[in-house]
């Protein structure tokens, strides 16, 4: 069974309509990059999935929870997807630690020495353990992202979605956040990664979807898509970007 | 010297009437202002007219307007009885809270989208995301503007020397007839309120470097 299920999806903000009828599934442990130009509707799309944006028709069902469902507790499903974002938004009055601690303690009702012994561990993880007591504000691009990443791992998420995680940073601090999205792929996570780095849609990807103007145009395994390219207009996207 | 001397007693009894009102009428008017700013933010339009109506009908009036109206106005309608004390400090209070209703409001809306957008992402619910992510933020933000109207509204307070409360401003007011001595008192009732404003700021200052904004 798909641990994602969208179908016939819309979005509209005003008259302008930025996803017309998206359809796609995702598999438990599956690594999906969206790929596209500005515009086309693939950070809109990765931002219904958790209901970030308020969806215009058709229904999204993550781990069997039908978010489009004006009852569901939204905030229930939300700790079961984790988002990292292009701009990081950590909270920068809060410690490093403290930012990764707050969600399981205020939402999960861990103790906080419970809490604090996860965060240590994913901080580990990310190769960040010594910044525990650091501000934001006191890291750079490539480790507040990799802080980010922990942030929403200490939820136990089922599903990881990123929105273009490494098109704010530096070029030499990219590298250092794919590394733990790769590891993170291969410890089985479920992601949807909305990116613009071909090398890693092509190496970790286990799908990539190509979208453009609110479309899904085309979708297949990466060596696929990027090797065998169906419709003009991926085709046209690819050179310019390839 | 012997005038102040003698008079100053007497003013810093005033002085005492001045600051318990002050301290009363803060809390309450932070409060309403907090009150009001979640109304003017809630996604409900009527919640939203309430508090845009009551920041408007106080901003668009002369406090001296407002106590008359609460103490003269509200106690002739004989539904209640206030004292000059209690008028005094709604009237402070509902003055305040317009002001801060609008520093507060300005300050949450200062933040950035993306800190609401982690916070909901993570499973906060909306209160949740206001009172551990936006407030917090927000607050530091805002303390200079709230020392400021803070500042103004205890300079309000020698108004209700006119509704006969015994603050700073009215023991001065006496101490000046009895004495003579306008000149004198009127300097030792100012530098009084100086004194009390700039310790005001220096605390201010303080809770501004502790909380710096990192």
């Amino acid at each position: 069974m798909s641990i994602i299920t969208v179908k016939n999806l819309r979005k509209s903000f005003g008259n302008l309509e930025v996803l017309k009828d998206i359809n796609a599934e995702v598999q438990e442990k599956e690594v999906i990059c969206v790929i596209g130009p500005s515009g086309s509707g693939k950070s809109t799309f990765l931002r219904c999935l958790n209901r970030l944006e308020e969806i215009s028709g058709g229904e999204v069902v993550i781990n069997g929870h039908n978010i489009t469902d004006p009852k569901i507790n939204i905030n229930k499903v939300r700790q079961e997807v984790g988002m990292v974002f292009q701009q990081f938004n950590l909270f920068p009055h809060k410690t490093v630690l403290e930012n990764i601690t707050l969600g399981p303690i205020k939402i999960l009702s861990k103790d906080k020495a419970e809490a604090e012994k996860k965060a240590l561990e994913l901080l580990d993880k990310v190769g960040l353990k010594e910044k525990a007591g650091s501000y934001p504000g006191e890291l750079s691009g490539g480790q507040k992202q990799r802080v980010a990443i922990a942030r929403a791992l200490a939820m136990n998420p089922k599903i990881m979605l990123f929105d273009e995680p490494t098109s704010a940073l530096d070029p030499e601090m990219v590298g250092d956040v794919l590394e733990v999205m790769k590891q993170l792929a291969k410890e089985g996570m479920t992601m949807v990664v909305v990116t613009h780095e071909m090398g890693f849609a092509r190496e970790v990807g286990d799908r990539v979807i190509f979208m453009d103007g609110g479309y899904i145009v085309e979708e297949n395994e990466p060596n696929q898509l990027f090797g065998n390219p169906q419709h003009d207009r991926t085709k046209a996207f690819l050179s310019k970007v390839l | 010297m012997d005038i102040i001397t003698a008079a100053l007693p007497i003013l810093l009894k005033g002085l005492e009437v001045t600051l318990y009102i002050f301290v009363i009428a803060i809390i309450l008017g932070f409060l309403i202002g907090l009150l009001m700013a979640m109304l003017r933010l809630a996604p409900i339009k009527i919640l939203q007219w309430i508090a845009k109506v009551y920041v408007d009908a106080i901003r668009g009036t002369p406090f001296i307007v407002q106590l008359f109206f609460i103490y003269f106005g509200i106690n002739s309608l004989h539904l209640v009885s206030l004292n000059n004390t209690t008028a005094g400090i709604i009237t402070v209070a509902i003055n305040a809270g317009a002001y801060f209703a609008e520093i507060i409001r300005a300050g949450i809306q200062s933040i950035d989208k993306g800190q609401t957008e982690a916070a909901r992402s993570i499973g906060f619910t909306s209160a949740q995301t206001m009172r551990f992510i936006i407030l917090p933020q927000a607050f530091r933000r805002m303390l200079p503007t709230i020392t400021n109207q803070s500042i103004i509204s205890l300079k309000d307070t020698s108004l209700l020397s006119v509704i006969g409360i015994a603050d700073l401003t009215q023991q001065g007011q006496i101490q000046a007839a009895a004495t003579f001595e306008a000149f004198k008192i009127w300097l030792t009732v100012g530098v009084i309120y100086f004194i009390i404003i700039y310790l005001l700021t220096i605390l201010a200052n303080f809770i501004e470097r502790r909380i710096e904004v990192r």
